[in-house]
């Protein structure tokens, strides 16, 4: 070797040297394995969380908000029948390279069509691939509202929908929406592994996948060619741990920097610790027990408002919650916007409700089911604890009540065909448009769980969701949320608090109102 | 020897095809399937619930679908995870490894440990030290894994802050998975200090794990010594005039051990139960961890195939100490 290879190798190892003295790592204690790497075929939050550092999106949530922001589109323009959606997209994003894919192109429309399409166009090659179920594409009625997807130019694509739909920006916000690279689908689809796609992921996102130890940890580096504000850390990697007991003790270690959902018994000596910081918020959800208006006595209203006067929503709170949950009063939680804080919110009223219900025909009460489910859900921890609360409660005026309940899947669908008179169960919001909670859980449209129809609830729902203007629309949702509290088909119980755990060394991260975790921000001193 | 090995391999047919339908039957005893189980409060659509139930055979009847999994298997093919899409035979290759490494530490903690503790006791029996060791040694074997090692993380890791709190090696390292053995495969990596943190991963789980066993082969080295220290031809050692650390090690010792062997042998099984337990406490990679993630999710393909593998290996381990004993002891081959 020369001297001049020797001092090349000096200068390679001391910059790596001092390279790797400044890298800065996050390690985020996560709660469980994804399912694969696209989003696209995704159902669960921890696999969605997996995927955000790889992808981007048309459009983006402002960070730490539920707004909509430009993303891989600039900009935007909707046509004044509000049918057509013209996007204008970034130029010069790169994409993502692996060890055994090399982008020769930026990102232009043909990602994007390719992207909406693989989950739409039964004839696209990669409609099959990897299972195909496109559940939140279907969920977000995506099959039916698009009409057609045209790239006008390299950098313009057109979306015609079938109906006018405010909320249609929002949804190409959410991870479903995210965007693959053509060139690579078809690299792989030559190679005879189209299935690759969705386990060695290529993105525009903030972070490049390096590598993922099954159920250990999922490894990222800061990609530099990023579009937008570079990451500030140069690793992030996602630890893997089911244990919550085992999460917390991780980052009390300092071997983990933020920690997933501890357990409420835990946060006292969380929030005691000086080195740790606790974030906490109301996320995008509901928890509710729904009154079935279709059957007796529920069908009267005055029954149904005996009811919210007779359930001790402080109790349920303290007793089941334990500080993660926020008292509620209506559909959406208050960090949506239209939420309508002149609804009164519950009173107990034991004299009254014997009164409403004397004049309804039920002076000495009544029996009714009351249906709790069997598994913990991010709104409810614990139906059966809840459900035995409310029984008590509702025996203080004569009212009998059963708890019943069935495995999981099968609860839903009998909840849906409406088969009980009382039924817990509950919401998460997706896109953060209200119309994401008032069409599915309340508009005749929706098998909702108090199977309830109103014509001027509807009629309001249904003129917001087809207006472009904010402010006409949260008028619209204001006066449908009086109309709600009316009527009353629901008890809302709450919307629960998330926490989240971090070192003080951790600067810049906000919760996201979805419950989703986003590190780009993120700085570690 | 060739009859009794034919007679040996015989009766693994029946409790392989036991194994298999017991796997399958509980399985599908559980309320719910791998398909309702993951979704939300979306719900799913009836066609697409048929298409994904018809996709992997749930809309046949029981047991048509048992039948077409035996043939499946019997043709080599362990079907794919509902949730993942991999092959469930890849998945298990990936996290097989890990479980392998925290057994075979295990089981040399509780050996190397195990063995002099039990001989100690019973050369000194019936003094303090025997006494104690044989009380540690109850309290040992019947300490609940899950809480035996939450203790070990909150004295070791949270309070003390000498051993990490779970997973096989610290998340700073990058390795690259090889043999699957973190303790071979950190040589490889780039970054300095990956063994030292390997191995100082593997500790707090190899204690837990160990625990049952090092109290069984305690008591056991223990018992069969005393045994042993009896018998006509120490005595005769001693008469000799060997020195006594000759006369336990090499006289005594190697004919007590030959229980002992087999009782290490016969407690795999009951290793690789610990092992789901200690995996899961631990957040360590292997199967165990795997199994009870797949419960949750209603993975079918995962859960039957896993458990098969797992009863394989434990009839194969079982199969190997029969064989070893018979070749040990004559007798038992009749």
């Amino acid at each position: 070797m020369t001297n001049k290879a020797i001092a090349a190798a000096c200068a390679v190892a001391l910059t790596a040297f001092l390279g790797s003295a400044q890298a800065k790592t996050l390690v985020y204690c996560s709660e469980g394995s994804p399912e694969n790497f696209n989003p696209m075929i995704s159902y669960t939050g921890t696999s969605f969380d997996a995927q955000r550092p790889i992808y981007s999106q048309l459009t983006g949530f402002e960070y730490g908000g539920t707004a909509v922001v430009a993303n891989l589109a600039e900009k935007w323009d909707v046509s004044p029948d509000g049918l057509t959606f013209t996007f204008h997209l970034r130029k010069n994003v790169k994409f993502h390279s692996s060890k055994t894919f090399k982008p020769t192109r930026n990102f232009n429309a043909d990602d994007v069509i390719f992207s909406f399409e693989r989950q739409w166009k039964k004839e696209n090659a990669y409609f099959k691939v990897s299972g195909g179920g496109y559940d939140y594409f279907t969920d977000m009625d995506m099959p039916k509202l698009l009409k057609s997807l045209d790239k006008v130019d390299d950098y313009t694509v057109r979306f015609v929908l079938t109906e006018p739909n405010a909320p249609f920006v929002a949804n190409l916000a959410m991870d479903f929406a995210s965007i693959q690279s053509k060139e690579y689908a078809d690299a792989l689809l030559k190679a005879g592994k189209p299935e690759l796609i969705d386990q060695e992921p290529i993105g525009t996102g903030p972070f490049e996948f390096v590598q993922y130890v099954k159920d250990a940890n999922i490894r990222y580096k800061r990609f530099d060619a990023y579009f937008g504000a570079k990451a500030k850390i140069d690793t992030l990697v996602y630890s893997i741990n089911k244990d919550p007991a085992v999460r917390v003790a991780k980052l009390k270690a300092n071997e983990c920097q933020v920690a997933f959902g501890p357990r409420p018994a835990d946060l006292p000596s969380l929030k005691a610790d000086k080195n740790i910081n606790v974030l906490a918020q109301s996320g995008l959800n509901i928890g509710y027990i729904g009154m079935n208006t279709k059957k007796k006595p529920f069908d009267d209203v005055r029954v149904r408002k005996a009811m919210t006067m007779v359930i001790d929503q402080k109790a349920i709170l303290e007793a089941v919650y334990q500080g993660s949950g926020q008292a509620a009063k209506n559909l959406i939680p208050p960090t949506l916007w239209s939420y309508n804080d002149k609804v009164p919110a519950y009173k107990m009223d034991i004299e009254g409700a014997k009164k409403l219900l004397a004049e309804a025909g039920y002076p000495n009460g009544f029996e009714t089911d009351l249906w709790a489910m069997p598994v913990q859900r991010p709104y409810n921890p614990d139906a059966k604890r809840i459900a035995e609360l409310v029984q008590a409660d509702l025996s203080k005026v004569g009212v009998k009540a059963k708890i019943v309940s069935f495995e999981w899947g099968d609860y839903r669908k009998r909840v849906q065909a409406g088969e009980h008179q009382m039924a817990q169960l509950g919401w998460t919001g997706d896109n953060g448009d209200p119309d994401n909670f008032f069409v599915p859980l309340a508009a005749c449209s929706s098998k909702n769980t108090a199977q309830w129809c109103d014509k001027e609830f509807d009629d309001l729902v249904s003129k917001a969701v087809k207006t472009t203007n904010v402010a006409e629309r949260t008028k619209l949702y204001m006066q449908a949320q009086d109309v709600m509290n009316k009527q009353s088909p629901y008890f809302f119980i709450a919307h629960s608090v998330v926490y989240l755990p971090m070192r003080n060394t951790v600067t810049g991260f906000k919760q996201s109102p979805f419950g989703a975790h986003r590190f780009d921000v993120a700085d570690v001193k | 020897m060739l009859r009794f090995l034919l007679r040996r391999i015989a009766l693994i047919i029946p409790t392989f095809i036991g194994v298999t339908f017991l796997a399958f039957l509980l399985i599908h005893l559980v309320p719910g399937d791998p398909i309702e189980a993951r979704v939300g409060e979306h719900g799913i659509s009836e066609e697409r619930l048929a298409e994904l139930r018809h996709e992997f055979g749930y809309d046949q009847p029981l047991w048509k679908q048992f039948i077409d999994y035996e043939v499946q298997v019997l043709k080599g093919d362990f079907g794919v995870s509902v949730v993942t899409r991999e092959p469930v035979w890849k998945e298990f290759a990936t996290l097989f490894p890990a479980t392998i490494e925290l057994s075979i530490a295990a089981i040399l903690f509780a050996a190397i440990i195990g063995l002099p503790m039990g001989v100690i006791a019973a050369v000194k029996r019936g003094s303090a030290f025997d006494y104690g060791l044989m009380g540690m040694s109850v309290t040992g074997a019947s300490m609940p894994i899950f809480w035996w090692g939450l203790m070990m993380i909150l004295i070791f890791s949270v309070t003390l802050g000498i051993t990490p709190v779970s997973g096989r090696i610290s998340d700073a390292f990058f390795v690259e998975p090889w043999s699957g053995f973190m303790v071979i495969d950190c040589r490889w990596s780039e970054d300095e200090g990956a063994c030292a943190s390997a191995w100082s991963h593997l500790v707090l789980p190899m204690v837990v794990l160990g625990t049952i066993p090092l109290a069984i082969i305690a008591r056991m080295t223990r018992s069969s010594m005393l045994e042993v220290l009896n018998e006509d031809y120490v005595r005769t050692a001693r008469a000799k005039g060997l020195s006594t650390p000759r006369v336990i090690i090499v006289h005594a010792l190697r004919n007590a051990l030959i229980p002992v062997v087999t009782v290490i042998g016969l407690s795999v099984s009951g290793l690789l139960g610990g092992a789901i337990l200690t995996e899961t406490i631990f957040s360590w990679p292997g199967v165990g961890h795997w199994l009870v993630e797949s419960i949750a999710r209603r993975d079918y393909p995962v859960l039957q195939t896993g458990t098969l593998l797992i009863a394989v290996l434990v009839i194969g381990v079982n199969l190997g100490v029969d064989l070893l004993y018979g070749l040990l002891n004559p007798r038992i081959r009749r």
